[in-house]
């Protein structure tokens, strides 16, 4: 069952194209990390998906309905961005305000509790250190019992505790058959939490799949050597120099060993290894990319 | 509509939790009513009435162009806004919550003026004087709601803070609201009844007393709302449109 969908979905700022013939469909029961850098166009997708934006041509759906219609969005929940809360609330009357939006709310100790933010309830959220700010924002994508949650850079800015406190919420949600829409350019987070990654550049839906298929698909390698002086490479994606070794990604590693032997490069400590995926995420989305043979099975 | 006592509720509270915002709209309309009319009208009963109802619209004029015009526009630098709209409500009930609650506001802000006005003036009214002025204070805050909502929604926070003072201090006193009715300054005479807070404060006038009002300023005042009207809802249009299409 697709919970939301995006389908050939383009959308303009006057001249600038945000997205651009996007296609998107999120299963029930799914963590889909949505990956890319800044400017890429994750935002746009997310504020069309949960109603705040219009596309400019194409279809978006919210559980079969028009994410637009307040009635669409009864199973959904949005975190708001950390600085949005008003400071002069309490945590509890946040969560009051909120929760007084859905049939059936979770209960106030039990939500704060969750996101180990009960002993903050009478508090200001304008007091609250930026981790607690980011976690109660959290938490509110929670409350009204959604069966969809969307995570705009969840968190972003946050230490590694709170972030692995945040970490666990998702994945408690997951196991309890919730489904997740979360965007991020943390490739750890996507890989600690999605099953699969949907790769946004310039717009565009680069990647559509599992995590390692994506870093498969792309298989960028990276080889490292030293050397002096290095020729033009055809094939190499990104060449970097940290300490007299030179790093360069291919998407070829063979040809690109042999083009080092034919120019006849005195090169030594040769180190050929597959990348992180950061570096793949890289390539794809700063290369030139080319979707139809980036974008697989959706 | 519980989604709209909602919002107005959160409004408040919000407001509330910084009293001396709500303070800052009761200090300036009730040091008038110290400064100028209890010293100088404060025994003659009907010319502290005409006073009071002067300066209770003053209190509503103030009120309103401020809450509106500065509120609106540093809610729209918020992204609790935005957040607000995700859940399934829509923007209705937080604009009607908004106006609901800047109503109730209007009310706090001109409870100093009556209050000094019935303990340290001459000013009586009948009952039925004092309903009708207390319902008045809806009906006048109308011109001056739109003319808030105008300026929030059209301007960034900066620009309208200027904005909201620079129109504020001309309507109040070209309109006549810090003079007698009789008594004011010739150009005062003369530009008033194109003001809207001219036909405001003759509303309020002939609620609680025997005033007769100016058809040239009532006539004046319909046809501000109805242009205030369509300046608010234009300046509402286009922020919806550059920020949620």
């Amino acid at each position: 069952m697709i919970l939301a969908r995006a389908e050939q979905v383009t959308r303009r700022y006057g001249d600038v194209i945000a997205l651009d013939g996007v296609d998107l469909a999120v299963r029930a029961g799914e963590v889909v990390g949505l990956l890319g850098p800044n400017g890429a166009g994750k935002s746009t997708l997310i504020n069309l998906l949960v109603g705040l934006r219009k596309p400019s041509a194409g279809r978006v759906e919210l559980f079969g309905g028009d994410p637009r219609d307040a009635a669409s969005r009864r199973a959904l929940g949005v975190t708001p961005q950390e600085t949005g809360l008003p400071g002069t609330l309490r945590v509890g009357e946040v969560v009051d305000f909120v929760a007084a939006h859905f049939p059936d709310p979770v209960p106030r100790a039990e939500l704060l509790d969750r996101f180990d933010l009960a002993d903050q309830v009478r508090r200001q959220t304008g007091g609250l250190s930026g981790g607690q700010r980011r976690r109660l924002a959290v938490a509110l994508a929670f409350v009204g019992r959604p069966r969809l949650v969307v995570l705009d850079e969840p968190t972003t800015g946050l230490d590694v505790a709170a972030r692995h406190t945040l970490w666990e919420a998702v994945r408690a949600f997951h196991a309890e058959g919730g489904t997740v829409l979360l965007s991020s350019h943390y490739l750890e987070e996507v890989e600690a939490l999605a099953q699969r990654v949907v790769v946004i550049g310039r717009g565009r839906v680069l990647a559509d799949d599992t995590v390692d298929a994506v870093r498969g698909m792309v298989g960028v390698r990276r080889v490292s050597l030293t050397a002096d002086q290095l020729p033009e490479l055809p094939g190499v994606v990104s060449a970097t120099r940290t300490d007299g070794r030179t790093h360069l990604l291919t998407t070829d590693a063979d040809q690109l060993v042999r083009d080092l032997v034919a120019a006849g490069v005195a090169f030594r400590d040769l180190e050929v290894r597959p990348t992180s995926l950061e570096e793949a995420f890289l390539a794809i989305t700063e290369g030139d990319p080319t979707p139809s043979t980036a974008t697989a099975t959706a | 509509m519980r989604l709209t006592l909602l919002h107005a509720r959160y409004q408040l509270l919000e407001i509330l939790r910084v009293p001396i915002a709500v303070v800052g709209s009761m200090f300036f309309p009730a040091a008038a009513m110290l400064f100028f009319v209890v010293p100088f009208a404060g025994d003659d009963p009907v010319g502290a009435t005409y006073a009071t109802a002067a300066m209770v619209t003053f209190a509503v004029l103030s009120a309103n162009v401020f809450q509106y015009g500065i509120g609106v526009a540093e809610d729209r630098d918020q992204p609790w806004n935005p957040y607000t709209r995700t859940l399934p409500a829509g923007p209705g009930p937080r604009l009607a919550g908004r106006i609901l609650a800047g109503l109730a506001l209007t009310y706090l802000a001109m409870l100093p003026v009556v209050v000094i006005a019935a303990v340290a003036t001459a000013a009586r009214v009948s009952a039925a004087q004092f309903l009708l002025g207390a319902l008045g204070v809806a009906v006048v805050s109308v011109p001056f709601t739109l003319l808030g909502l105008a300026i929030g929604y059209s301007l960034p926070s900066k620009a309208a803070i200027v904005v909201a003072q620079v129109i504020f201090f001309p309507l109040a006193f070209g309109g006549g609201l810090l003079s007698a009715p009789d008594d004011a300054p010739g150009f005062v005479k003369v530009i008033a009844p194109y003001l809207p807070s001219r036909g405001a404060v003759e509303l309020m006038w002939t609620a609680v007393t025997d005033w007769r009002p100016d058809p040239v300023a009532l006539g004046m005042l319909g046809g501000w709302i109805v242009a205030l009207a369509g300046l608010a809802g234009w300046a509402y249009r286009r922020d919806e449109g550059r920020r949620f299409t």
